[in-house]
């Protein structure tokens, strides 16, 4: 087999990619650090929030009070925006001075982009789309990754065994992002990452970023699925009564009924709704996976026996479209 | 229409899925069983060759299709061929099997080095049974050429440069990017055109599909298959939801739309 550019025995420090608009840091990156604070604790490493950009010494500062034991941030003109080439050598020369054990990104487009080629670069293993992590109990240093999309019921446990770091990204909405106090003695380092010969075959002309459908932090989802035809438009107008997000099975945003980042599910975003009302889907793990968080599910499907109600608290085998007009007319009146 | 006469190239990496809902895992040996599974291309990948045929259409010059897999690959690939693609490779041996992203994207990129000259390497933006968008990345690393994720429209620029618009998180942006190119195109993005009924008797028949070993190209043993895979299977487990009320409201949808009003507005309450 051959090895990763270093080995399992230098290898230390548990380290997440913190990504973020310019603005503000991503949610998933929040998320990562609470849940990258208690591997580090069982591996008894220390936690290094990994950022990249340019004057985003504000972001870094804020990133400092999330529980880090140090915060390395490479400025360099050329980091401002995401690009492939530049943050993929960026981030190889950061991991290959500082040796750590894990790196953990955000299963974003930019942080699957990055941590793609970045795993090849490094000659490493990548675990994508993890659904749960934990130190392994009787070796801490070692990752066990749980993937589920196997269907029947069954998650798979991926560990990479010799070569390090041990990379995995994980979808946003999986953990819950800690409020945690600054942690004594965190430290913020700089490092200006020597861009120099690094080919730039894509160059950024325009960007276009509008407001950001975020089902995962809905408190509130009204889902459809093959069931409703085509036809959101009940479901919208459900949702504006009570103030819900619209969430969609993969098969309908398969047939293009609406956008991926309304997506619930395996392939979708996992999220943890108080209330989510499901509407004409069957109910595959690939999707409940989506919802098993929520606090409460209701599913209404024609079919008695659609594997959804098995993931329900309260069941309606009912014609959608029979159910939803006076459900409507209920909740207008009582407003 | 065989012959990689010049021209334009693009490559359009083509996988065979099993059909999601019919996949089981073996709890004892901890694998897929996709022998009772039906096969599909990856839906995907079909945007990612349509999208070729409509460069082909502007640019010129020809398509071939690249997949890793069992013998039982090719009528897939075949079909590729009958709605517009010119040729097709089909890495095939034994100890490709096992391989991880890796070995997978090594594989590839040897096979697509053995090719030789190309221009642009099409990937659907994941797969349906993997869905970790992770090979077109590592492909473009192992070759040494540009990347582009999600990308949802493209055309040729000056300079031999594509204009190529990708989605990012909360919108999207255009970039130019310089050939060569290993570029994952969005799901959805376009309608896979119908069989070409002149093209299907050459696609059924006559096509060339080349079956390449790893000797073939020039592979290095450890690094692909199970060799050549840092990560593994060290454990299965049942996946247990929480245990729901699975409680089913009974009556008329007027009755029913009353007791989900009440509900919906107790359990969201604290909204």
């Amino acid at each position: 087999m051959a090895d990763s550019l270093y080995g399992a025995e230098q290898a230390r420090g548990v380290w997440v990619w913190l990504e973020h608009d310019g603005q503000a840091l991503a949610g998933v990156s929040l998320e990562l650090l609470a849940k990258g604070r208690e591997l580090a604790d069982k591996a008894g490493e220390p936690l290094t929030g990994f950022i990249l950009g340019h004057e985003a010494g504000s972001l870094a500062e804020e990133a400092l009070s999330r529980g880090v034991d140090e915060i390395l941030l490479g400025d360099n003109p050329l980091l401002k925006n995401y690009t492939t080439d530049l943050y993929c050598a960026a981030a190889a020369e950061a991991v290959l001075k500082h040796k750590p054990n894990l790196l953990l990104l955000g299963a974003t487009p930019d942080g699957r982009d990055l941590a793609g080629r970045l795993a090849v670069r490094l000659r490493t293993g990548l675990t994508a789309d993890c659904t749960n992590m934990e130190m392994k109990p009787e070796d801490p240093s070692l990752l066990l990754s749980e993937v589920t999309g196997f269907g029947g019921g069954i998650a798979a446990i991926i560990a990479c065994l010799r070569h390090r770091p041990q990379m995995a990204t994980v979808r946003p909405g999986v953990f819950l992002a800690a409020l945690s106090a600054k942690k004594s003695g965190a430290e913020l380092r700089r490092f200006s990452p020597s861009l120099e010969g690094v080919p730039r075959r894509v160059e950024i002309v325009k960007r276009s970023i509008g407001a950001e459908v975020d089902i995962t932090k809905s408190k509130f989802l009204v889902i459809g699925g093959r069931g409703i035809r085509g036809d959101f438009g009940l479901l919208r107008e459900l949702a504006g009564l009570v103030g819900a997000e619209i969430g969609a099975s993969r098969v309908a945003v398969d047939e293009g009924w609406i956008g991926k980042e309304h997506m619930v599910g395996q392939t979708g975003f996992v999220t943890r709704p108080k209330v989510a009302l499901i509407c004409g889907v069957s109910g595959a793990l690939q999707f409940t996976v989506g919802v098993a968080s929520a606090e409460t599910v209701v599913a209404i499907n024609l079919d008695r026996s659609a594997p959804i109600f098995e993931s329900a608290d309260y069941c309606v085998a009912q014609d959608l479209f029979k159910v939803l007009p006076p459900l409507i007319k209920e909740l207008r009146n009582s407003k | 229409m065989t012959e990689n006469s010049g021209g334009f190239h693009t490559i359009v990496c083509l996988k065979v899925v099993p059909r999601p809902e019919e996949v089981v895992v073996d709890p004892q040996t901890k694998t897929l069983d996709r022998a009772k599974a039906r096969s599909l291309v990856n839906p995907p990948d079909l945007n990612a060759l349509e999208m070729a045929l409509e460069l082909k259409e502007i640019c010129g010059g020809s398509v071939s299709i690249l997949s890793m897999g069992p013998p039982f690959f090719e009528p897939y690939l075949r079909l590729a061929m009958s709605l517009g693609a010119d040729r097709a490779y089909l890495l095939s041996d034994r100890t490709f099997g096992g391989a991880d992203t890796l070995a997978t994207t090594y594989t590839l990129a040897k096979g697509i080095q053995k090719i030789g000259k190309w221009d642009l390497a099409l990937c659907g933006e994941e797969s349906s049974d993997g869905a970790t968008a992770q090979v077109p990345p590592g492909l473009a690393e192992w070759l040494d050429a540009a990347q582009v994720t999600y990308a949802f429209q493209m055309a040729p620029a000056d300079q031999g440069r594509m204009r190529v618009r990708r989605e990012v998180k909360g919108g999207w942006e255009e970039l130019m990017v310089s050939l060569p190119a290993v570029v994952s195109v969005k799901g959805n993005v376009n309608e896979p055109r119908f069989i070409d009924f002149d093209r299907r008797r050459w696609a059924l028949n006559d096509s060339p599909v080349t079956v390449w070993s790893a000797a073939d190209i020039g592979a290095q043993a450890d690094l692909i298959g199970f060799p050549g895979s840092p990560t593994t299977v060290a454990g299965v487990r049942q996946v247990g939801g929480r245990e729901r009320r699975k409680q089913f409201l009974e009556g008329t949808p007027e009755e029913i739309a009353r007791e989900l009003a009440r509900l919906l507005k107790t359990q969201a309450g604290s909204r």
